[in-house]
């Protein structure tokens, strides 16, 4: 059995890194033209190439800036928004779970359709502004919440309800009993749903493309492409992200550890 | 620790961020730069289709802030169709699109660009006469060419040994399982058509299912329809023929020598022309007609031909192209096959329809297995709704 359930975990990290492995090997194919599939030698040279083209790097600042600010306001939003939704009553919490569970499930395409109409229906309004980062923004804020909030609600339901009480009882004030013992508790969510509303905006296309007026983001500089053929720079860039999130990870995952660690030496010790 | 993880992201973020204005400023010395003047142009152009400085080539955005004092703020699209739901979404304030030529004569009849002052664009004396006056339009006041091209057949010399003279190679049964097919309707349905001997613009019902029945005759033996995959299945020895751009295919044939391109010489082929354009509406149209001004300097159209490697409707920028490019039947074809060739204008609106309906049928395998899947999947869903209702009633007769 045991050998069974290794060699059926081995298949599925297989075909989950498989392809990813494939990209990092051939960002450093040394090919004279832009093959992809023709191994012709190592080299740094489309890691040098992307650093010199300033329309994808462009691209790339773009997608960053609004990850970045993506992922902050909706995790504050969103924190507050699941903080609200679990001290409501039972009926309420079910009707305001499923409608921002909605956006979940709704296609992107209509999502981005809707959202488009709504901007430029305001931006007509307001002068002929035309769409652009901030729409961009807002539009991520909006897809990114209802992950964040699906993240954080476990936490809370998970959290001992009498501890921001007992908190007060001690002499907290109802902010200072939040802030010491409510947010370090719920922490591990906030964190996950940050991370997940960062990569969601990083790569979403659909609803992006809709939004995006002007501006241009990663995944739509990639798709458009298409019809002379991705270059290379795109595995050199892919590699580098990759690895950017992986050390991220890494870390995170490390520093729980530790933490948790230093937990049970405290328990060990009392 | 998740002060540290902020502060960590934020570094790394911070870093990407700024590093392209850093990697941006490394300006030649020499040449003084034009002063600022604050405006920002929009422009719209398809991807990977202009010179970018990659490599010892030339940042022509760049170079023209550098002239002009007019900043470019550059975004990409991927097809003609893209370009058009986006203007006529009313979403974005482009300044300058690049279309193609059948999309131009669509944006023409609706409205949706501007007649540019001639007067602002001295350089329009460059274009050759041949490209003037085009029949996307007529009267050559909304456009001018960007780049041309023709579209030929990739072939594998190992395993195509005839030469590639006609359209019918991709009908041969020799090659089944081996053969490429455009994924857009247009280009496919264009080949069926030229087969035929029909203009890519014709307007008879007939002569549009003609072409269709003869797809249709072709799809068993097509591994695929694709569009930028060609070049990974082509290089790879997985497809052997696949009609394409000759622009694109000066890389894959030199990247692998088994593989040669050709022009149909019997039937002719698509002659296509993207041409620069201002959307109405346009706020910096001044502006806009500096940066067409710009693209059609000889020098600069010589250097983006060179990066793109499509072909230049500019005989002075010709000359500054090396010999080999030049003298190339590839990128320009002789005046013979060009006569034979057609380029592609607006169709009207019941032919597009007629159009999307027939490429639906071809690529779906006809209206009878679409019959069939619906059935199918309505057959699923009955069985998941008994199921459902089922299993309902037996916990109430349970309760009970």
């Amino acid at each position: 059995m045991k050998t069974i359930s290794r060699i059926y975990s081995a298949v599925l990290f297989l075909f989950l890194y498989a392809p990813i492995f494939v990209l990092i090997v051939f960002s450093f194919n040394n090919s004279t033209t832009m093959s992809r599939s023709v191994w012709s030698g190592f080299s740094f040279k489309w890691y040098a190439q992307l650093m010199q083209d300033g329309m994808l790097l462009n691209a790339l600042r773009n997608t960053l800036v609004i990850a970045v600010i993506a992922a902050v306001v909706s995790t504050v939003l969103g924190t507050a928004a699941a903080i609200g939704i679990n001290g409501m009553n039972k009926w309420m919490k079910r009707m305001v779970m499923n409608v921002t569970n909605l956006p979940m499930v709704n296609p992107e395409i209509v999502t981005g359709v809707s959202l488009m109409l709504l901007f430029v229906f305001f931006a007509k309004g307001m002068g002929n502004i035309s769409l652009g980062m901030f729409s961009l923004i807002l539009a991520h804020i909006t897809f990114c919440l209802p992950y964040v909030i699906l993240s954080v609600m476990p936490k809370l339901r998970q959290m001992d309800s009498h501890l921001y009480e007992a908190a007060q009882d001690l002499g907290c004030s109802p902010v200072l009993a939040f802030f010491k013992v409510v947010l370090p508790e719920i922490m591990p969510g906030i964190v996950t749903g940050m991370i997940m509303a960062f990569t969601l905006s990083i790569d979403d296309f659909v609803i992006s493309y809709f939004t995006s007026g002007t501006t241009q983001t990663l995944p739509i500089f990639i798709y458009s492409m298409t019809r002379k053929r991705i270059s290379p720079e795109i595995n050199a860039l892919s590699t580098l992200l990759f690895g950017t999130i992986m050390v991220l990870l890494i870390i995170v995952n490390l520093r729980q550890s530790k933490d948790r660690k230093a937990e049970e030496n405290l328990i060990e010790e009392a | 620790m998740k002060k540290t993880i902020a502060a960590l992201a934020a570094a790394v973020l911070l870093a990407a961020a700024v590093s392209p204005s850093a990697f941006a400023s490394s300006e030649e010395p020499g040449q003084p730069a034009a002063p600022k003047t604050g405006v920002t142009i929009n422009v719209y152009n398809w991807g990977e289709y202009i010179s970018n400085g990659v490599d010892d080539t030339l940042d022509v955005n760049k170079e023209f802030t550098k002239r002009t004092g007019i900043d470019v703020n550059y975004t990409t699209f991927d097809t003609n169709e893209s370009l058009y739901s986006k203007l006529a979404n009313g979403g974005a304030n482009y300044d300058i699109i690049i279309p193609s030529d059948y999309m131009i004569s669509k944006l023409i009849d609706e409205k949706m660009i501007e007649k540019l002052d001639f007067s602002n664009i001295p350089n329009f004396q460059y274009i050759d006469e041949q490209f003037r006056n085009p029949k996307y339009d007529p009267k050559n006041e909304y456009s001018v060419p960007y780049t041309w091209g023709v579209v030929g057949i990739f072939y594998n010399k190992k395993y195509v040994k005839e030469p590639v003279a006609s359209w019918e190679i991709l009908w041969d049964k020799k090659y089944a399982g081996k053969i490429l097919m455009f994924d857009n309707p247009r280009d496919s349905f264009g080949i069926a058509q030229k087969i035929l001997g029909y203009s890519y613009n014709s307007t008879n019902v007939e002569e549009w299912e003609n072409a269709a029945k003869l797809l249709k005759e072709q799809k068993p033996l097509v591994q695929a329809y694709v569009m930028d995959q060609i070049f990974d299945k082509m290089s790879s020895g997985d497809a052997w023929l696949a009609p394409y751009y000759a622009g694109d295919a000066a890389t894959l044939v030199e990247d692998n020598p088994d593989i040669g391109f050709a022009i149909p010489t019997k039937e002719g082929t698509n002659f296509f022309v993207d041409a620069i354009c201002i959307p109405t509406g346009a706020q910096h149209k001044k502006e806009a007609e500096a940066y067409i001004n710009f693209l059609c300097d000889p020098e600069i159209a010589a250097a983006n031909v060179d990066y793109i490697g499509y072909s230049t409707p500019e005989s002075a920028a010709k000359e500054l192209l090396p010999e080999e490019t030049v003298n190339n039947p590839i990128f320009y074809p002789d005046k013979e096959i060009l006569d034979k060739s057609e380029t592609f204008v607006n169709l009207p609106e019941d032919t597009n329809l007629l159009l999307d309906t027939l490429w639906a049928e071809v690529k779906m395998g006809g209206p009878g297995q679409t019959a069939t899947l619906v059935a199918v999947l309505l057959g699923f869903l009955l069985l998941y709704i008994g199921i459902v209702v089922y299993k309902k009633m037996k916990a109430k007769r349970e309760l009970q």
